[in-house]
């Protein structure tokens, strides 16, 4: 086996100017900087077009509550409003619902009930930003409050009011049953099993939170009944089908950009209300419709993430051999279920609950309800629910090495898979591609020197300090998905991409794939030039327009690398396929007789004789003559399909001191060592670890959406809904070590959410072990002072 | 209400309303919607510009009282075609991913490099403590505002490092 590239990106104590260009992979300055650091990028909100007029929603004050009367007569009189549009006037249309992405319907404007606080009742479209809302206040809605269905733990009780009565024949707050793995086998070895350790614990409901809030300028033409969306959407292609199904507009005649996105995470995955209204209300006017949501709106309206109830049970040996794994959730999904995630799988990917570790059975079996909260459970900044997973086992696997009094290292080394088992059937029906798991484990290790760790600890407790070590070890599933088991909507999760060399050797990449911040434009560039030759500065990349690129499903999961990249891979090689029979034919030799050196094709063993990409390029699209069989010019087109997900994965340390008189945690050292099979752009590849654990210490010590009893958000401004800052997360030390992935053709694997998902269990037990003197073996995320100094004196609850 | 002020080294006068905040008189009036708007609580920072030399968050700034004061915005950052070193240390450290929190942390990096101009860590973390960047995790933010500095002072290092 030849030595594997592993090694550490500690921050620089020099600065260094190594902007080299790489003809390939690389660290590369990106593309897209030039622009945003001169204020030049297009974000949706700075878009104008003539004429244009803006939107504003009125929401719900109430959790839930019949609508008795809308009267929107004052708004209409206000002299810059142009149009008011009522749930009752879109029910007219037949658009007072849509469906979501998960098969459910959600109400556009309420009709009959709203179901939760921040809900869309009417909008109003007016002259200016502060006209529209000034004429909301106008509308006089008279609602009958209902009870408000808050905690998920009793929604399914006989007395809790039906939420959605508006599906035939439904009596109860019921969503979804769903189980997976052998019930059976993993009863079996739990009552084998020398010793069983059974924690609940909240993955609270978190928000994503982009800088950017969701918005949209809908400009319709009624001429050619054709609509052009500029829109803060994730999957530009999707969104357009769906309009095409919803709003009854031929597909051909819909246009979506989705122009530079001020971060995603998920949040600008589902179809909101908004955008319809946006579209509705350009239709109306015949005029172009801005519609920008604030930042409460986009805190109590759009896709929340999480909040999973985890009961957890883990069986092992007393030698610290896990057999088995058991888990019942229940999962809060609001007043509709708008999860985005694959048809079949209406848990995500939880199923990888298993982890990292080789053991015998498992099962888990889930009950979704509806609540009047806001619908969501999208993935923040994490493939579909593997946060929660990896949380869950991460988290039973600290509380067993407690019990078992064992170093959670040395418990996980026991146990991780092994290299010799990949690709490796987990007992949840899952294939991981690739890994050397241990060898990750050892990096972290060594660039946080653990030993050395564990004595500081040793001497800090006897002066009274508390200080804690947390280890998380994770497997992510990316790269959504093969098309046999894997679509949204009915829609495969395929993607297109589509490659064009000019006359003059330069080219043009088209992906349907959308970047909110990920470097796309620099990466697939990269991509392409590794396989044909050409410097990324010579290719261009384009990609959120739905007229300017070829199908695919979005940007999301951890998805555009694995599927979109490959892709890109994959249509470089037809390209450069095509230009090695061009190239024999201007050499006049066999194909046989040329090889490939990066940039140019060359008789063998004879440099002298060799054409280069660009005067390939300049042959396809000359006048000259081209063999038997070979269009004329250089281009290329692929759907792609991957064969398998693939698994990025990580060893992550967390070192937290607790402040014994105030509860407060503070992150003082953060490891993360990621493998992400093949690297294209180290740079960013760290720029996507940090902003991942950078969510990790939030949705661990500050996130949280909370209600209050009767529904009303708590989390509605950024006030109120605390994101990290500079000073609350420390200079981040990575590493890393590189398995490619089998299944993908330039063996890399999905990088922008691993961190989310490894790291909250890091921090966690990290405090969990700093708190080893209290005797305590779990607390629930949020940590915040307050929930943890109630831990500390004994009254350990559940955030919710 | 008929309001002047210089934007950017310009004197621009325009007729508003006197509740128009400076963040949407920039963006919708002027047209320089370099300046972003994330929140409306003041928490995110994305709206900073600077009034007077000073970093404010535009948000909470009402047009009106910018009246007869000088703004400058990302927009003027860059002085006869050429970036400021600050900008140039964000593209070289890759202190931004989305790029809509970018301007305002230029503004308020630039500004703390004025004031002070070889800062520690920790005077830039807590410079920038009022601005929400949710996609870099900060530590890239600081060294590129300790990127900056080093330029500013000739102190940086040309080497061929293979470090990202």
């Amino acid at each position: 086996m030849t030595p594997r590239p592993s090694g550490s990106q500690a921050s620089p104590t020099a600065f260094v100017d190594n902007d080299r260009t790489p003809i390939g992979y690389g660290r590369m300055l990106r593309k897209e900087d030039p622009r945003f650091v001169r204020g030049k990028g297009q974000f949706v909100d700075d878009i104008q077009r003539p004429g244009m007029l803006h939107l504003a929603i009125l929401r719900s004050p109430l959790a839930h509550a019949r609508i008795r009367s809308v009267d929107i007569t004052a708004a209409q009189a206000h002299p810059k409003v142009k149009l008011v549009v009522t749930g009752e006037m879109l029910a007219e249309r037949g658009l007072a619902w849509m469906p979501t992405l998960s098969s459910d319907v959600q109400a556009v404007l309420a009709t009959d009930k709203v179901r939760f606080q921040g809900q869309e009742v009417a909008f109003v479209v007016a002259e200016d930003r502060y006209a529209a809302r000034d004429a909301l206040e106008l509308i006089d809605v008279s609602y009958d409050p209902l009870p408000a269905v808050v905690s998920v733990r009793t929604a399914l009780a006989s007395s809790a009011p039906v939420i959605r009565d508006d599906l035939a024949g439904k009596a109860d707050n019921h969503c979804f049953d769903w189980e997976t793995g052998d019930a059976r086998a993993t009863a079996a070895a739990f009552a084998r099993a020398d010793v069983v350790v059974a924690q609940e614990m909240v993955y609270p409901r978190v928000h994503p939170a982009p800088l950017e809030t969701c918005g949209a300028v809908a400009e319709y033409d009624p001429v050619d009944g054709a609509l052009t969306l500029w829109s803060t959407t994730q999957a530009p292609h999707a969104h357009r089908t769906l309009y095409a199904i919803v709003a009854g507009l031929p597909e051909h005649k819909i246009r979506v950009i989705s122009p530079d996105i001020g971060g995603g995470f998920g949040n600008k995955v589902p179809i909101y209300p908004g955008y319809l209204c946006a579209i509705v209300g350009s239709m109306l006017t015949g005029r172009p419709v801005k519609w920008t949501e604030d930042r409460s709106e986009n805190l109590t309206s759009t896709a929340f993430a999480r909040d999973y109830v985890m009961h957890g049970e883990i069986a092992a040996n007393r030698d610290g051999r896990i057999l088995a794994i058991r888990t019942t959730v229940l999962a809060d999904h609001g007043a509709f279920n708008g999860v985005a995630a694959p048809t079949r799988y209406p848990a995500g990917f939880f199923g990888v609950f298993t982890g990292s570790y080789d053991i015998e059975a498992a099962y888990c079996s889930m009950t979704a309800v509806y609540t009047n909260k806001a619908p969501g459970g999208i993935a923040y900044s994490c493939s579909f629910r593997i946060t929660e997973a990896v949380y869950l086992v991460e988290r039973l696997v600290d509380c067993l090495a407690i019990e078992l009094g064992m170093d959670p290292v040395e418990l996980r080394l026991k146990n991780l898979l092994r290299p010799e088992q990949f690709p490796y059937a987990t007992r949840t029906g899952w294939v991981y591609d690739s890994g050397n798991y241990e060898e990750t484990l050892r990096e972290a290790l060594r660039l946080a020197d653990y030993d050395e760790l564990r004595r500081e600890q040793a001497a800090r407790r006897t002066r009274g300090e508390l200080m804690g070590i947390g280890i998380s070890f994770f497997t992510e599933a990316v790269g959504a998905g093969p098309r046999r088991h894997m679509d949204i909507l009915g829609l495969a999760m395929a993607d297109g991409a589509e490659l064009r060399v000019h006359p003059t050797g330069t080219a043009v990449l088209r992906v349907s794939c959308q970047t909110q911040g990920q470097g796309h434009e620099t990466t697939f560039a990269q991509i392409v030039a590794e396989e044909i030759g050409i410097a990324p500065a010579d290719i261009k990349v384009v990609h959120g327009d739905t007229d300017q690129t070829p199908f695919g499903l979005g940007t999301y999961g951890s998805r555009s690398t694995p599927v979109s990249g490959a892709a890109a891979a994959l249509v470089a090689r037809k390209v450069r396929d095509k230009a090695r029979l061009i190239a024999a034919a201007m050499l006049e030799v066999s194909v046989a007789d040329l090889e490939w050196t990066k940039g140019a094709f060359q008789v063998v063993g004879d440099p002298a004789q060799a054409v280069s990409m660009a005067e390939i390029a300049r042959h396809a699209h000359g006048a000259g003559v081209l063999p038997d069989g070979v269009e004329g010019g250089l281009e290329a087109q692929i759907c792609y399909s991957p064969d398998n997900l693939t698994n990025p994965y990580g060893a992550y340390i967390c070192v937290v001191d607790v402040d014994p008189g105030t509860a407060v945690v503070t992150v003082r050292r953060f490891i993360a060592v990621d493998d992400c099979g093949t690297r294209i752009n180290p740079m960013i590849i760290e720029g996507q670890v940090h902003r991942g654990l950078t969510d990790g210490v939030g949705m661990a010590l500050m996130e949280m959406i909370a209600f209050d009893e009767v529904g009303n958000c708590l989390g509605a401004s950024l006030m109120d809904y605390l994101l990290p800052s500079a000073l609350e997360v420390p200079d981040w030390e990575t590493g890393f070590t590189v398995t490619p992935s089998p299944y993908h053709p330039i063996g890399a694997k999905g990088i922008g959410e691993s961190a989310t998902v490894g790291s909250p269990a890091a921090v966690v037990n990290a405090v969990v072990d700093a708190l080893r003197p209290y005797g305590l073996r779990h607390v629930d995320m949020p940590v915040t002072p307050s929930r943890l100094w109630e831990a500390m004196n004994g009254d350990p609850r559940p955030p919710i | 209400m008929q309001i002047t002020m210089m934007v950017n080294g310009e004197q621009v006068s325009r007729d508003v309303e006197g509740r128009l905040l400076l963040v949407h008189f920039l963006r919708d009036h002027l047209g320089l919607t370099g300046t972003h708007w994330g929140c409306d609580t003041s928490n995110c920072g994305a709206c900073a510009v600077w009034l007077d030399g000073e970093p404010v968050k535009s948000c909470t700034v009402l047009a009106a009282m910018a009246g007869g004061h000088e703004v400058r915005t990302i927009e003027g950052l860059e002085q006869f075609g050429e970036l400021d070193p600050i900008q140039r240390a964000f593209m070289h450290c890759h202190g931004l991913q989305c790029g809509f929190c970018t301007p305002g942390m230029l503004m308020t990096t630039r500004a703390l490099l004025d004031s002070n101009p070889n800062p520690t860590e920790e005077e830039i973390r807590e410079a920038i403590s009022g601005q929400v960047c949710r996609c870099t995790g900060y530590a890239t933010i600081v060294r590129s505002v300790q990127w900056a500095s080093a330029e500013q002072a000739g102190r940086r290092t040309v080497t061929d490092d293979t470090s990202p």
